[in-house]
């Protein structure tokens, strides 16, 4: 505990001095939601193997760990850039170590009636257009990290979807870690507002080079006005190093749609918030989440889906492949309020073990308080089907293939919901290298 | 082509088979016919390599070779074929894909070129018509929301497309109406030849009706007790297994 504490000083004692180095360029209402944070953060302090929230996942390295802020200016490896999932069509923001990278960056989006911007330009040229916004959808029930996130986050990227627009090209927003030495934490804090009946879609990248042990603390908020639809994607490559923790907060008016695609396949540990909320009628959630993890990497989603409004359906589908010592975690909330009448909501969490020591923890939980409503949840954990095994051997498949085929066809429902091509086609290129023995899996998909 | 001796095999802890003796030429059809816990099914798995099944005693040869030595996907190269009597469901696995990776596995193990996604295509419209299988079928996940009989031809378009040289076929006709059990059988009885054996293990004499074979061997406790001609099927048809049952195991290995 005592090393608790002093981690608590420790980022104190940073707050003090950033809060000094930004006091002239910081508007007032930033100022003080970033002291608001800080201080909800020194009230609840970094988690422990005691939190609920934490009880399955090793926080300790979270917690120890001395990060300093990462350097700006640092350059990513040669070849960090060339994997990114981009087409070369639509917008594209490139953040390294935290700060958006002008000469990676492609930020006109080619299309009318949508702002797409660092948040640390927008702070200089326009804060009044992120003051409604900025620290309000990720409050301050998201959890810590969210809180120090929103004290030191400087940069990120805003997405500003005037009413009626539709976005055609998916914007990419890629985080990339560089340098070496020290550990070094990057803050970075993304904001989607889709205006009344517009549409966009968001792809959120994450990586950084193996053997550093870079911390990511991401928060993404996303608004999405009456009868808008926002299509959020993510995908985390970290390295096997890395720590990675991610909050998203997204809030849904009336008839508004919302999708999330949460990848995961890095990092030594990962950690992601999500927290959904239906503040009208008619909303509509889709949570799909698949993480595919081997060696000793832990991959954690806790998310939570606030039905507080009637007549909105939320449907999550998260599975993971867990091989070696690897661990997962799932904890899935849903919440439907009195009142919330005509709830739809379905939750399913599905788990293939791929060796004896690969571990899941899956909690998922409804805890309904209207009375007509229609919410299912399930969750399995199991290993391969040595049936379907047997049936693929018998017909002259080898068994590493078999094996492979049959992972691939577990993961392959989740890839192809993904509907961004370039996306999809990375994800797919991860599974062949990890598989072995199938050589095209595109072709496998019936 | 096969040769089983004094052959002993267990189902987890369950001793099935106790001594089951049966020769297999090319070319020839054997039908096995058994009471239900007799080991029919279990001897196709035995033969297929399925895990689970341990064989305690006894040898079997396939082409000169120790089959028993051989893993599920080596027996299934070197041209051994199970027609599963429950055929597994994969969601997420097309059943071309499958089949196509199956088809060059075992191409690549006889040392042939594999086939590229056209030439496969081609093969498997001239095969599906074998069994009289909608397209629309062969692209699917294996096996996923077809019906029980459109299973069972599901298996016989796989064993017209891998050509195999030994052909097990696991209780093909149970649960199959009378078109859905003429088709299929339509279908074995144009796969048959001077190169290829069957073995037809079936619960029902009414398959032998459709697909004759050369030989019947009734199996009751694990050894195969009876052996005779097709007109053996009828008999059995009328009078059951229960007479059988009391007595002991037919001198000399079966089937010659």
């Amino acid at each position: 505990m005592a090393a608790v504490a002093e981690e608590k000083d420790a980022y104190r004692a940073g707050f003090e001095r950033f809060a000094v180095a930004h006091a002239g360029s910081d508007p007032a209402w930033l100022r003080e939601r970033r002291t608001a944070a800080i201080a909800r953060f020194v009230e609840k302090g970094l988690p422990t193997a005691r939190d609920e929230a934490w009880r399955h996942t090793p926080v300790a390295p979270l917690a120890r760990g001395r990060f300093e802020p990462a350097d700006p200016a640092a350059r990513p490896a040669a070849g960090g850039l060339a994997t990114l999932p981009h087409d070369g069509r639509g917008a594209r923001l490139v953040f390294v170590n935290g700060r958006l990278s002008r000469e990676h960056s492609a930020l006109d989006p080619g299309e009318a009636g949508v702002v797409v911007a660092s948040l640390r330009d927008l702070l200089q040229e326009a804060p009044g257009r992120l003051e409604p916004w900025l620290g309000r959808v990720a409050d301050g029930r998201t959890g810590v990290f969210s809180d120090l996130n929103a004290a030191f986050a400087e940069d990120g990227a805003v997405v500003l979807v005037a009413p009626g627009t539709v976005v055609t090209e998916p914007i990419l927003v890629a985080h990339v870690a560089a340098g070496d030495g020290a550990p070094a934490v990057s803050y970075v804090r993304t904001l989607v507002v889709a205006g009344r009946g517009s549409e966009c879609r968001l792809v959120e990248t994450f990586a950084s080079p193996d053997g550093r042990a870079s911390l990511s603390n991401a928060v993404t908020e996303v608004v999405v006005e009456d009868n808008a639809r926002v299509d959020h994607y993510k995908l985390q490559e970290e390295g096997r190093e890395a720590l990675h923790v991610a909050t998203l907060a997204a809030r849904l008016s009336r008839d508004a749609r919302f999708s999330d695609h949460s990848i995961a396949l890095g990092a030594a540990l990962s950690r992601s918030d999500i927290d959904v909320r239906f503040d009208a009628e008619g909303g509509d959630c889709v949570l799909n989440g698949l993480f595919v993890l081997d060696g000793r990497r832990v991959a954690d989603t806790h998310s939570r889906i606030d039905h507080a409004k009637p007549h909105c359906s939320s449907r999550q589908l998260y599975k993971g492949i867990v091989d070696d010592q690897a661990r997962g975690v799932f904890n899935g909330l849903v919440v439907v309020r009195p009142g919330a009448q005509k709830t739809d909501a379905v939750q399913t969490n599905r788990n293939l073990l791929l060796s004896r020591e690969a571990l899941v923890h899956s909690t998922p939980q409804l805890e309904i308080l209207a009375d007509d409503v229609k919410c299912k949840h399930g969750s399995t954990t199991g290993q391969l089907d040595p049936v379907a095994l047997f049936y693929l051997r018998s017909r002259g498949i080898g068994e590493a293939a078999a094996r492979s085929l049959l992972t691939w066809a577990f993961a392959s429902d989740l890839v192809r919901r993904m509907e961004i091509a370039p996306l999809r086609r990375r994800v797919e290129q991860y599974l062949q290298v990890h598989l072995p023995g199938v050589a095209d899996l595109a072709e496998a998909m019936p | 082509m096969l040769e089983i001796k004094n052959l002993h095999a267990k189902a987890g802890e369950n001793d099935i088979l106790r001594g089951l003796d049966l020769a297999v030429r090319a070319g020839e059809v054997h039908a096995i016919m058994g009471p239900n816990g007799s080991g029919k099914s279990t001897l196709a798995h035995v033969l297929a390599g399925r895990p689970g099944y341990t064989v305690t005693d006894g040898e079997v040869t396939y082409k000169g070779r120790d089959l028993l030595a051989l893993a599920p996907e080596e027996r299934a190269r070197e041209g051994v074929f199970l027609a599963f009597q429950y055929p597994v469901e994969i969601p997420g696995v097309s059943n071309v894909y499958f089949l196509k990776a199956a088809t060059n596995a075992i191409r690549k193990h006889r040392g042939l070129p594999e086939l590229d996604a056209l030439e496969f295509l081609a093969l498997v419209k001239e095969k599906a018509k074998v069994v009289d299988l909608d397209e629309d079928l062969v692209k699917r996940a294996v096996n996923e929301g077809f019906s029980g009989g459109e299973k069972k031809r599901n298996e016989i378009f796989q064993m017209a497309v891998l050509e195999p040289s030994l052909a097990i076929l696991d209780e093909t006709d149970s649960g199959l109406d009378i078109d859905a059990l003429r088709i299929v059988a339509g279908g074995v009885n144009r796969l048959r030849g001077p190169e290829r054996a069957m073995i037809v293990v079936t619960h029902y004499q009414r398959l032998l009706n459709y697909i004759v074979p050369d030989f019947v061997h009734v199996l009751v406790d694990g050894r195969i007790v009876r052996s005779g001609g097709k007109e053996m099927a009828l008999e059995l048809e009328e009078k059951g297994y229960s007479w059988l049952e009391k007595e002991p195991a037919a001198a000399g290995a079966a089937g010659r």
